[in-house]
């Protein structure tokens, strides 16, 4: 019998063909499903080609290499339209099966929130993504990380690609999530407490009651931003919520095997936290574990709020923001851009009071933009709610570092999607429990 | 893989991001294109806010009056977690394709590491003390990978540094495809 191992473990041993591995191993492990986009995808091809017989390159697998365009999509920058070029010819010449074009009904948005819709997340499978943010899908128990074009390359041409296991760190959310609280309080919590490094080559298990009682998109938003940790990979174990969403989408109906930590496996670092007691928090400028309370900074002007991204432009995070939102008229230029175009059309079919939440957002004066990454990492000069001048704005995305939204003298404050609709009504930093309790 | 690196140093402080390395908007460039490799050089760094360009004064450009591509500095001091964020390449390759061979830091964000040492863009290496605030930008540089020894040749010092470990034998391949050769993971 090997030793007790975390869900991690367990998968990269599965993955390499092994019993057990222990953390600071180096595995070659086989790779379920690759994915790239229009920012990593030309490079990728690049590497690909000159490793593997130029034109005559074959990917090791046509139904195992998935390519969502979702970064530079909207604009009028030809480099980046001649990007998405590389993309459509390369899966032409291929012959990919799974291909999500822009300006066709196919097309979907952003890749972390489109790779689960479109039933490419599994349980116990590994999946590898030229985007650091791939790791979302660990919500669906399977090892994910990013990885740049060189190791994405090499995995288009052999499917494997060598990994050293990590050790897994546990965080325990205890206790019924309050009204005023969100996945992205919780994480933003975690982050805050061991900082942007603190996670470092490590994975960070989630785990709980508090987790379990969380919907898929919400786990979903947990582990998008174990990167922000420095996290190799967020997990979550596989339950009934998880397999009711995969079974519904799997695409090719694939097997798989669900993996859960061993009872007495080992963990680098465990902490618990009771949800009751934690508060709407806010990462300030310029870094993910620049965290306050809400309360500590409330009253804070802002030019702009922005709602969207992987991390916070899901159905249930526009259904959050919605709920404060109705019926009343934001103060600041408020941009909303759902992650996929299934969402957008959620925007339509989802109502509160009898009002579509696109229709609540319009009635607001918010601006609704089309699905895509949009101004989360800035792009181009043209692209919808980018950071053009040196404001101070408050989003749901990820990341706040110098000119991540574009200008880098611009001020992004990092906050869950109640805590955003409250700050765009009130045009500064505003604490959602004043409007919600 | 260069053994002995001697070149001026250009400081920077921690958490450096690849935001900061190479703005987004630049990564419309393709890498894979020769005139486009080069724009990563010309924008490396282009992200850094001034007050942190630099160090300890800051406000130093990264690049020379003479060359908008290249810059004088070869190898990059930093303090912890250098290049965090994002998983692009474009941030080890805009090093690179400015001219630094390698980045001496406390300890790197886990993509970044990879890809400099998969890509064999650069060369990562980890100082056993804190240097960010030891060396200052512009003093000139030995750093001996056989010694295991960065020498700062305007003030005398000289500090340890880190053995490269398991990573030596992909640097000295030159990258991880010829690594994945050498180990027969990958036919030659």
């Amino acid at each position: 019998m090997p030793s007790p191992m975390t869900m991690t473990e367990k998968i990269l041993a599965r993955a390499s063909g092994k019993d057990a591995v222990a953390p600071g191993e180096n595995v070659w492990v086989n790779v379920d499903v690759l994915m790239t986009h229009d920012v990593c995808g030309p490079g990728t091809i690049g590497v690909f080609k000159k490793h593997f017989g130029g034109d005559g390159a074959k990917v090791w697998d046509k139904e195992k290499v998935v390519v969502i365009p979702d970064h530079y999509i909207f604009t009028k920058d030809a480099m980046a339209n001649r990007n998405v070029d590389v993309l459509r010819a390369f899966v032409k010449e291929q012959d990919l099966k799974y291909y999500y074009d822009v300006g066709t009904a196919d097309y979907k948005g952003v890749c972390h929130i489109a790779l689960p819709e479109e039933g490419h997340t599994r349980p116990g499978e590994v999946l590898l993504g030229t985007d650091s943010h791939t790791c979302t899908a660990g919500a669906f128990g399977e090892f994910a990380t990013g990885i740049g074009n060189t190791d994405a390359g090499f995995v288009m041409g052999t499917g494997k690609l060598w990994l050293k296991t990590p050790p897994t760190m546990r965080f325990v959310f205890h206790g019924d999530l309050p009204p005023y609280l969100m996945a992205k309080d919780l994480i933003l919590s975690v982050i805050g407490d061991i900082g942007v490094d603190g996670a470092t080559y490590r994975a960070m298990e989630f785990d709980g009651d508090g987790v379990t009682a969380l919907n898929i998109e919400e786990r979903m938003t947990l582990c998008n931003m174990a990167i922000e940790a420095g996290g190799k990979n967020g997990i979550i174990a596989p339950d009934q919520i998880t397999f009711d969403y995969v079974n519904k989408r799997n695409a090719g109906q694939k097997p798989y095997q669900a993996v859960y930590t061993d009872p007495g496996a080992t963990f680098i670092h465990e902490k618990v936290y009771d949800v009751r007691t934690l508060e709407p928090v806010i990462a300030k400028p310029h870094s993910p574990d620049n965290r306050a309370f809400v309360s500590e900074v409330k009253g804070t002007k802002l030019d702009r709020a922005y709602i969207g991204s992987c991390t916070g432009g899901k159905l249930t995070d526009f259904r959050a923001a919605a709920e404060l939102l109705q019926g009343k008229e934001v103060k600041i230029d408020t941009f909303v851009v759902p992650a996929t175009t299934e969402v957008a059309r959620g925007l339509d079919t989802e109502r509160i009071g009898g009002k579509s939440l696109r229709e609540i957002f319009l009635n607001a004066g918010a601006k609704i933009g089309d699905a895509s990454c949009a101004a989360c990492l800035g792009g181009p000069s043209d692209t919808f709610g980018r950071l053009n001048t040196p404001i101070s704005c408050i989003s749901t995305t990820n990341r706040n570092f110098p000119g991540r939204m574009g200008h880098k003298e611009a001020k992004v404050f990092l906050a869950s999607p109640l805590t955003v609709a409250a700050s765009a009504l009130s045009g500064s930093i505003a604490d959602c429990r004043d409007l919600l309790i | 893989m260069q053994r002995r690196i001697e070149g001026k140093a250009y400081v920077l402080g921690d958490n450096v991001d690849t935001d900061q390395i190479i703005p987004a908007q630049y990564l419309t460039y393709n890498p894979s294109i020769p005139a486009e490799y080069k724009m990563f050089g010309k924008y490396a760094l282009s992200g850094v806010p001034d007050d942190a360009a630099g160090l300890p004064k800051g406000h130093v450009s990264f690049h020379g009056p003479d060359d908008d591509f290249v810059s004088p500095y070869r190898i990059i001091i930093g303090g912890k977690n250098f290049g965090c964020g994002s998983s692009r390449e474009h941030a080890p390759i805009a090093l690179a394709a400015a001219g630094i061979v390698a980045v001496v830091a406390e300890f790197y964000a886990r993509i970044f590491f990879r890809n400099s040492v998969n890509g064999g863009y650069l060369i990562p290496v980890e100082s056993k003390t804190r240097l960010a605030d030891q060396v200052c930008t512009g003093d000139d540089l030995v750093i001996d990978l056989t010694a295991n020894t960065l020498t700062n040749k305007t003030t005398g010092d000289v500090w340890e540094l880190h053995p490269l470990g398991e990573i030596a034998p992909i640097l000295e391949a030159g990258g991880l495809f010829p690594y994945a050769q050498s180990v027969g993971m990958l036919a030659k």
